[in-house]
């Protein structure tokens, strides 16, 4: 990192801040409590004695914006530690990509299509996420989860969902 | 008193020797081996999957099941990590210490032979004190107002997420995050909606299924996705024979067997200090005590059978305030609890005598399924070991079929579905960020009955929060609250430099001790080392535990003889009158 040219701490504090991890932590937190905080109010508070749905939320939005504070002023304490990065050494986007893409093809496939073509989409999608995965690999698993998923809920414990059907868009 | 345990622990066998809830519980102890074996899989996911799948088993047999699910995996998670030096999960971190060496040495048959051993003794242990301390709780806890319940939970909540793994204010975050979850939805008293973002899917509010394969589920998948080490089984091959623990073995392990047990039977006392401290906690008192310390860390069977023995009594241990009080010490309790209460049954205190077939076939069942495991795990040896060769890379794509479809079968809705996949990608964020998503379930769990007891504490008070100080239960529970809060801070301020015991414990969530053994597990033989410095965080960590222990268990044995010569206090029409008379 650059050595500040002004001598002001407040910039140098600033720097050190947004190089740590639990600055960003703290103020995740702080956006969730504040969220509750401005939000609660609006469901009427009440009194300690008759609390309004809202009490609770606001009580614990402040709690939360008082946790998150004391998390960011904590990194600010501590000396830069090892372990400051928030992505992994070796970010998995296609994976993680795909992980998130399989139950959203099971959304849209088992809305539209039903279960084995959601099953398969699921599996095929996320299977190829793996490093090591090919085409052929993730194609015989999908398939075999497949069989044996719609074997297993729809024949014998009978989830509710068509096995193949097209519901139109 | 222990007539009357014996008796209904009789009628316990009972019910869990009923034909459809034995197989229930086999059922459940199979599934959770054999998850507990595969690398990469925790047995909260596999109990989150297994939940939507329970509910049209009746309530006896769906918590057999589920529990069986939970200590099974306890047996299959030491295979994992003697024989490929994998923590499959974090209580097993241990374990490998000296179970992978002796599996170098080739002695990988007989540590597996004596954790076996070791697990039985623990867990019977662990039963012996739920079923002789569960009433006794009961008694004390019957008395209880909703002042008093209200503070019980906050000593819970707040034990549960700063003694458990990770950094203690983030781990307060967390639970204050689980309880805003729990909000969603709508309102117990007033019926209005908070916080459904005008979705009325989210009238309900959020799905406990939804949460926890969100967190345990997607999170961990996108965790752990081509993080995996490639699994080595050049020395897994075991057979029945190996097993055989020599006399020498047995002779050296019976001590470090009871020591373990004694250790976990403790820390399962309190919330939040479940099976992962209870054996790193034996582990490094073990080391201590041994004559020849320098023996650890190379294959000392002691190593092994220590914190083996302790993590199953603890397992068996935890269940008894969630069972007996209502209060889960950790996650998976307060997920079992959360199956619980989808099947319509109240937690808490009325539970055992409302439900006796529940409470009791389950105590029995956890005999019958650690016999069950023992009889699984001792002939099958070779078939766990087959299956730790499943990749990875098709474990997680069928998991994650099973995710989906377990949340939709739920509640037949996709909706849910869309629920998990932001509740995972939240999770993973919240994990990078270095926070433990477990304290979250626990709070999520606790909150809507936590709010309706402070309300009616408010009521009966009018309004006067001094009531929770002024009521002598309550304020002894929350003097224990302010005790770990200060506890916390004093040893913050005082700069216990943490030792590699305590670093493993807080580790970031990143880098879970389950994942990267190489990592979590250094290989120098000095990692526990008995320098006094090196462990002094955990010692002191362990004092304060030691201190809420008996305090705790001063307060409610106590309590529990001071009403035991009072036949009529488990008595529901008894208990009403006494609710009914004015507040003390």
């Amino acid at each position: 990192m650059q050595q500040s040219r002004h001598p002001s701490l407040v910039i140098e504090l600033g720097r050190r801040l947004v190089r740590k991890r639990d600055f960003y932590a703290g103020g995740l937190m702080i956006l969730f409590g504040l969220v509750m905080v401005l939000k609660g109010p609006a469901y009427r508070v009440g009194s300690l004695m008759h609390m309004g749905p809202g009490f609770l939320p606001t009580v614990l939005g402040v709690i939360l914006v008082f946790l998150g504070l004391v998390i960011a002023a904590g990194a600010l304490a501590e000396p830069d530690g090892a372990d400051e990065r928030i992505l992994p050494e070796n970010p998995q986007w296609l994976g993680w990509l795909c992980i998130l893409a399989g139950p959203f093809c099971f959304i849209v496939f088992g809305s539209y299509g039903g279960l084995a073509p959601a099953t398969f989409a699921c599996v095929f999608v996320s299977a190829l996420g793996d490093r090591s995965a090919t085409w052929k690999s993730a194609l015989v698993l999908a398939l075999a989860v497949t069989v044996f998923g719609v074997g297993l809920f729809s024949y014998v414990l009978q989830v509710p969902i068509p096995v193949l059907e097209w519901r139109g868009l | 008193m222990i007539l009357t345990s014996l008796t209904d622990l009789w009628y316990g066998f009972g019910v869990a020797l009923e034909p459809h809830n034995l197989m229930f519980c086999f059922i459940g102890v199979l599934i959770g081996n054999m998850v507990g074996v595969l690398p990469g899989m925790g047995p909260l996911a596999t109990i989150s999957i297994l939940l939507p799948l329970t509910f049209g088993i009746k309530p006896v047999g769906a918590i057999l099941m589920l529990a069986g699910v939970m200590y099974g995996a306890q047996y299959g998670g030491a295979i994992c990590s003697i024989l490929l030096n994998l923590p499959c999960h974090p209580p097993h971190a241990v374990t490998c210490l000296d179970g992978y060496p002796m599996t170098k040495q080739g002695r990988g048959g007989v540590a597996l032979g004596v954790t076996v051993l070791a697990s039985f003794v623990g867990a019977s242990w662990g039963i012996t004190e739920m079923v002789f301390l569960s009433p006794l709780l009961v008694r004390a806890a019957l008395q209880f107002g909703p002042a008093e319940i209200c503070s019980l939970m906050l000593l819970g909540l707040l034990a549960g997420s700063t003694l458990a793994r990770g950094s203690p204010i983030k781990g307060v975050a967390m639970t204050v995050l689980g309880l805003m979850l729990g909000i969603v939805g709508s309102d117990i008293e007033t019926g209005s909606e908070r916080f459904t973002f005008g979705l009325a899917q989210l009238d309900d509010g959020i799905e406990l299924i939804a949460l926890a394969l969100g967190l345990f589920g997607i999170a961990e998948f996108m965790n752990s996705i081509n993080q995996i080490v490639e699994t080595n089984t050049k020395y897994s091959k075991v057979r029945l024979r190996d097993m055989r623990p020599s006399k020498a073995d047995l002779k050296q392990s019976f001590f470090p067997m009871l020591r373990g047990t004694i250790i976990g039977s403790l820390c399962a006392l309190i919330p939040g200090t479940g099976p992962t401290i209870a054996s790193f906690v034996s582990y490094a008192a073990e080391k201590k005590i041994s004559k020849t310390p320098e023996r650890f860390g190379h294959g000392a069977i002691e190593g092994v059978v220590c914190p083996e023995a302790s993590t199953h009594s603890s397992v068996q241990g935890d269940f008894i305030p969630t069972m007996s009080l209502g209060i889960p010490g950790d996650a998976v309790m307060a997920l079992l609890l959360g199956a619980l209460m989808i099947q319509g049954i109240v937690p808490g205190p009325q539970l055992i005598t409302q439900h006796p077939d529940i409470f009791w076939g389950l105590v029995a069942s956890f005999w019958v399924g650690n016999i069950l495991l023992v009889l699984l795990n001792v002939p099958l040896i070779g078939v766990w070991v087959k299956l730790l060769t499943i990749p990875y890379r098709y474990l997680y794509p069928s998991a994650l079929f099973f995710v989906c479809i377990g949340v939709y079968a739920a509640n037949n809705d996709m909706f849910q579905v869309g629920e998990t996949l932001v509740i995972g990608i939240l999770g993973y964020v919240l994990l990078r960020l270095g926070f433990h998503p477990a304290p979250i379930l626990l709070g999520f769990v606790l909150g809507p009955r936590f709010e309706e007891n402070f309300r009616r504490a408010m009521l009966i008070s009018r309004g006067d929060l001094a009531i929770f100080v002024e009521r002598p239960i309550s304020a002894v529970f929350i003097a224990i609250c302010v005790i770990l809060i200060a506890g916390q801070i004093y040893f913050r301020l005082r700069g216990a430099k943490p030792g590699p015991v305590a670093a493993a414990l807080h580790a970031p969530a990143g880098d879970e001790p389950s994942r990267w053994p190489e990592q979590a597990v250094p290989a120098e033989p000095g990692l526990l080392s008995a320098g006094t410095n090196r462990l002094s965080a955990l010692r002191l960590r362990g004092k304060l535990i030691l201190a809420v222990v008996a305090l705790g268990l001063a307060v409610a044995i106590g309590f529990g003889l001071h009403h035991a010569g009072d036949p009529a206090s488990l008595d529901i029409s008894a208990q009403k009158k006494i609710q009914a008379q004015p507040p003390r």
